[in-house]
C-alpha cells in the first residue's frame, strides 16, 4: 500500500463569490486502526490563508512546522502579509528541495489575497508540481469520490452559506465511501473580514 | 551459428513465457430500483489504454423482457459470459415454458461466476428487472459471484465517482430530517444524466453516450443521452 495512504485523509477546497472554503476530515489512523478523531490537517497560515496537508501524518506535522518557519522569516523580512500565490510557490519550493526523497504530503492551499481579497485555491503533488483552478481542488485517499461529488455539486459564484453546504455535503458523502478517512470533519469558510470554523458530526465507521 | 565457447541455444537457461489472459476495456454501469420500475444505464465507450475502440458499445444486455444485465470490465469475458447466460436462459425457457424471473437470473449468475472461482471472469455485473411482485429490483455482483439485492449501485471504471452521489441523492445520506421514499422515474433519470455527465468530465473510460433502459410491466424502453466525446 502507498505510504500516502498509511494514515488516511480527505481534504478539499472550493471557490465561491468573494470567499473560499477549505474542509478536511479529522481521522488519524494507522492503516485500518483508528487512533484519534481530533487530528488537525488544516492549518491557519495567516489571517486569510489556510493550508491543508493530507498524507503521512509525521510529514504533515514536519512540513507544517518548516513552512511556518519559512513564512515567519518571509513576513519579518518583507514586513507584510504573504500573497496566497507566493505562499504556494514557497510550499512548492520546499517540496521540490526533497525531489528524490519526498515528504509524503499532497498539499491544498486556500486563501484570499491580502490586498485585493481575490479568492485563490491550489493543490500540488508530493514533489511540488502546482495546480491552480477556478472551481475546486481535492486531495487525499478518496480523491475519486471527492471529484465525483464536487463535479456534480459545485457551481460558480456560491454565497458563503451555500458554499458551506456544498463543500460539507461533497466531503461527507465522499469520505463515507472510504475506509481510512472520515470520523468527523472541519470546514473553514474564509471571507474578507470573517473566518467561520465549523465542525461536522458524521457517521463513525 | 553458435560461437565457440558459448552454449548452444538449446542449452541456455530456461526463460519464462508470459501469458496475460486479462485486459481492461473500461465502461460504467449504474442501476436503480424504483417502486414499479427498474432503471439501468451504461455509457457507450469501449477503450483500451489511451485508445477508444468504439463509441457505440453499450454495456447493457437484455436477457428477457423484464431482465437486463449490465456487464463491464474485460470485454472478452463480457462476450463469453453474456453468451453462456443467453444459452442457459433459452434452455430454461424451453423446459419451463416461461422466461426466468429476475431473482432467479441473479442466483444463476452467481453460480456461473463462482464456477470460475480460480480463473474468474473479469467482469463487474449488475442485474436489473422486476421481481415476482412487480417491484423494481437490482442485484450487484463481484467478479466471483458474491451478490446482494440493492436499491441503487454503480459498477465499473467510474463507480467510485458515482456511488457517493447516489448515496446522497437517492439514499438521502448525510441529509438531516430527510425521509427516504421511492423516487419518481423522471427525477431518477435526471439524477442518472447528472452523475454520468460529472463522471465523463474526469474518467477517460466513461463518455460518448449514455443508454438508459427502463423496465416496467409494459416492457423495456430505452433512451440515449450524449456525453462528452474526448
Amino acid at each position: 500500500m502507498s505510504i500516502l495512504a498509511y494514515n488516511g485523509a480527505a481534504i478539499m477546497a472550493m471557490k465561491g463569490k468573494n470567499c473560499v472554503a477549505i474542509a478536511a476530515d479529522r481521522r488519524f489512523g494507522v492503516q485500518g486502526q483508528t487512533v484519534s478523531m481530533d487530528f488537525d490537517k488544516v492549518f491557519e497560515m495567516g489571517p486569510n490563508l489556510f493550508l491543508g496537508l493530507p498524507g503521512l501524518a509525521t510529514d504533515v506535522q514536519t512540513v507544517f512546522q518548516r513552512l511556518k518557519f519559512r513564512l515567519n522569516m518571509y513576513e519579518l523580512r518583507e514586513n507584510r502579509r504573504i500573497k496566497p500565490k507566493t505562499f504556494m510557490s514557497m510550499v512548492s519550493n520546499l517540496l521540490y528541495e526533497r525531489r528524490f526523497g519526498p515528504y509524503f504530503v499532497e498539499p491544498v492551499i486556500a486563501g484570499l489575497d491580502p490586498k485585493t481579497h481575490e479568492p485563490y485555491i491550489a493543490s500540488m503533488d508530493l514533489i511540488g508540481c502546482p495546480m491552480e483552478t477556478n472551481d475546486f481542488v481535492v486531495s487525499g485517499t478518496c480523491s475519486e469520490q471527492m471529484y465525483g461529488m464536487c463535479e456534480s455539486l459545485w457551481e460558480p459564484d456560491l454565497e458563503p452559506d451555500d458554499l458551506f453546504e456544498t463543500i460539507s455535503q461533497a466531503l461527507m458523502n465522499a469520505f463515507d465511501r472510504d475506509a481510512v478517512s472520515g470520523w468527523g470533519a472541519v470546514v473553514y469558510i474564509i471571507e474578507k473580514d470573517k473566518i467561520t470554523k465549523k465542525f461536522l458530526k458524521t457517521r463513525q465507521d | 551459428m553458435a560461437q565457440l565457447g558459448q552454449p548452444l541455444s538449446d542449452y541456455q537457461r530456461p526463460h519464462q513465457v508470459h501469458f496475460s489472459p486479462y485486459d481492461f476495456n473500461g465502461g460504467t454501469v449504474l442501476a436503480i430500483a424504483g417502486e414499479n420500475y427498474a432503471l439501468i444505464a451504461t455509457d457507450t465507450r469501449l477503450s483500451q489504454g489511451f485508445s477508444i475502440h468504439s463509441r457505440e458499445s453499450p454495456k447493457t444486455y437484455s436477457l428477457s423482457e423484464n431482465t437486463v444485465l449490465g456487464c463491464c470490465g474485460f470485454h472478452g469475458d463480457v462476450l463469453t459470459l453474456t453468451k453462456t447466460l443467453g444459452a442457459r436462459l433459452q434452455i430454461f425457457e424451453k423446459e419451463h415454458n416461461k422466461p426466468m424471473p429476475t431473482p432467479s437470473v441473479a442466483a444463476m449468475l452467481s453460480t456461473i461466476l463462482y464456477y470460475r472461482r480460480f480463473f474468474p471472469y473479469y467482469t463487474h455485473n449488475l442485474v436489473a428487472g422486476l421481481d415476482e411482485e412487480g417491484k423494481g429490483c437490482v442485484y450487484s455482483f463481484d467478479p466471483v459471484g458474491s451478490y446482494e439485492r440493492e436499491v441503487y449501485r454503480a459498477k465499473g471504471s467510474a463507480s467510485a465517482m458515482l456511488q457517493p452521489l447516489l448515496d446522497n441523492q437517492i439514499g438521502g445520506k448525510n441529509q438531516q430530517g430527510y425521509v427516504v421514499q421511492p423516487m419518481p422515474l423522471d427525477r431518477c433519470i435526471a439524477v442518472v444524466k447528472d452523475v454520468f455527465t460529472s463522471a465523463a468530465e474526469r474518467d477517460i473510460y466513461t463518455g460518448d453516450n449514455i443508454l438508459i433502459s427502463v423496465i416496467t410491466k409494459d416492457g423495456l424502453k430505452s433512451e440515449k443521452f450524449p456525453l462528452r466525446k474526448d
